[in-house]
């Protein structure tokens, strides 16, 4: 059982924090200094840098700031930006969070905006004291993964360990999010197989199709010259390294960003953009995806990495489960799981996926990760576009 | 069919023609995988893949069970399997050569 904050929405959270979110760049500077203060004090960063508004970032902003694990959010305008900052203030207010509105341009500039800041800030964070708190049962949990710095352990060891955890949390009716159609090029046979019903098997083979012509437009897969480094050699063999994160359970759904499933099961989020390619590469890096997961209700990411990687993230715990046993053995002080054991022969997949499985019920009980320990924060939101899911993508919702 | 018997490598499936170093292996050990006496040419890193048995060019590279990419030269069992000789049946693979070369040439 999970000693969870509950939410005036009804909705449970594993952490309870207050964020500071920018509506475009100009107010970025004057967010960070008015979270600066509070950064070990439950405070985070999040925003949106763009200057025209996009469906997508504000579906996103909306999610992000009426999170389980937000209880109040206030929000920075330089004042002329696209951003339509009375609806995502509408928003939140409706779900009971607290929230506050400041245009850097009508309080007077950056000096008075940032005092006016902080003050709502250290006044929003003694009122999220008194936050109630509820008991929360594993299928209330949701849980994203994602890898990044990966190599050719990465597949061998961390991703089927953490598949491993899914499967475990599956069990229990938890929801669980795995992603990156982009990273699972080459397995969309087998994974319709998988799918609950042949319809929702047809529409994981298309959503994988079209994230190979998303990259091929843009002249290279989602694999880079660290992958290549670490042993990787193609995104066929890189995608069933990443594949391995999904387990072995039955896939319940699709879903986009920003939809959070309503029961338990395992879903996969399709991060590619519908329509054609227009901004770029799907996801510019890996916190973009963790943010998208967030979007979708993850309480947690399970991050596997090969090669090293640091980051957490804002809002939700990012437990970092390391791949290659050199690079735990380097940058331990980053992670949370050394899943190399099952190379050196110290630990079997079972094992490691139920130190996962554990670690998880203990970092949703308030338990920080390491990147939570070391302040990692990252947060990053990008332009994008999506055409709303069709009903064969969620037969659950039927 | 012979089984893998050195735990310093590992097959991950029936049918797989590339062998994963376990831990990092020096150029020259001599191995036995499959039954076939083999030995590196180059140092293989953890994780990083190599032929045990000959693999000709156009054939399809088989790991985990699964196809991941296709043979762009005749592979000499013991020879590494990478960038070098193996392509995405899909995307090709991006990589820093460009930016190595760059340093190579003392900039």
């Amino acid at each position: 059982m999970i000693n969870a904050y509950l939410r005036a929405d009804g909705r449970k959270g594993i952490r309870n924090t207050l964020v500071v979110a920018y509506l475009v760049e100009c107010a970025h500077h004057v967010s960070r200094e008015i979270y600066y203060p509070f950064r070990e004090s439950g405070v985070h960063l999040i925003g949106f840098p763009g200057c025209f508004p996009n469906v997508y970032s504000h579906k996103m902003m909306e999610r992000l700031c009426t999170h389980p694990n937000v209880g109040g959010a206030l929000l920075v305008s330089l004042g002329c930006e696209g951003f339509n900052k009375g609806k995502l203030q509408e928003t939140i207010r409706k779900s009971g969070r607290p929230v506050k509105l400041i245009e850097i341009q009508g309080t007077g500039g950056t000096r008075k905006t940032i005092a006016e800041g902080k003050t709502w800030i250290e006044q929003t964070l003694k009122q999220l004291e008194d936050t109630p708190r509820a008991p929360m049962n594993i299928d209330e949990l949701i849980v994203g993964t994602i890898c990044g710095g990966s190599d050719a352990t990465s597949g061998l060891t961390a991703n089927p360990a953490m598949g491993r955890a899914f499967d475990f949390l599956v069990e229990k009716d938890a929801t669980c999010i795995f992603e990156e159609t982009g990273e699972l090029i080459g397995m969309e046979h087998w994974m319709a197989k998988r799918a609950e019903n042949p319809v929702l098997g047809e529409e994981i083979v298309k959503t994988v199709a079209k994230a190979a012509k998303y990259y091929a437009t843009y002249g290279h897969a989602s694999i880079g010259p660290g992958n290549a480094d670490g042993g990787l050699t193609t995104i066929e063999e890189k995608s069933l390294g990443a594949y391995a994160k999904s387990g072995q359970s039955v896939i319940s759904g699709i879903i986009k960003p920003g939809d959070v499933p309503i029961k338990g099961g395992l879903y996969l989020l399709d991060v590619v953009p519908d329509g054609e390619p227009l901004f770029g590469f799907p996801n510019i890096s890996d916190n973009a995806e963790i943010a998208e997961l967030m979007a979708c209700g993850s309480h947690l990411s399970l991050f596997s990495t090969g090669r090293g990687s640091v980051v957490g993230s804002a809002i939700a715990p990012v437990i970092k489960v390391c791949a290659n046993p050199a690079t735990f053995k380097r940058m331990s002080d980053d992670m949370d799981v050394d899943a190399g054991r099952i190379l050196e022969g110290r630990a079997t997949l079972d094992e490691v996926g139920r130190e996962i499985y554990d670690l998880i019920l203990r970092v949703a009980n308030g338990e920080q990760t390491k990147s939570e320990e070391l302040g990692h924060q990252e947060f990053i939101l990008t332009y994008k576009s999506f055409e709303p899911i069709g009903p064969a993508c969620f037969p659950s919702a039927a | 069919m012979a089984e893998n018997n050195d735990p310093r490598v590992l097959i991950l499936a029936p049918g797989d023609n590339v062998a994963i170093a376990k831990s990092d292996i020096p150029a020259g050990t001599a191995l036995t995988i499959m039954g076939q006496a083999v030995k590196l040419q180059k140092k293989e890193e953890v994780g990083h893949k190599f032929a045990f048995k000959a693999v000709k060019k156009g054939e399809t590279i088989v790991k985990y069970g699964a196809p991941i990419g296709i043979a762009t030269a005749d592979i000499a069992p013991g020879e590494s399997m990478h960038i070098h000789n193996v392509t995405s049946d899909y995307i090709p693979t991006y990589t820093l050569d460009e930016g190595h070369q760059f340093f190579k040439e003392g900039h």
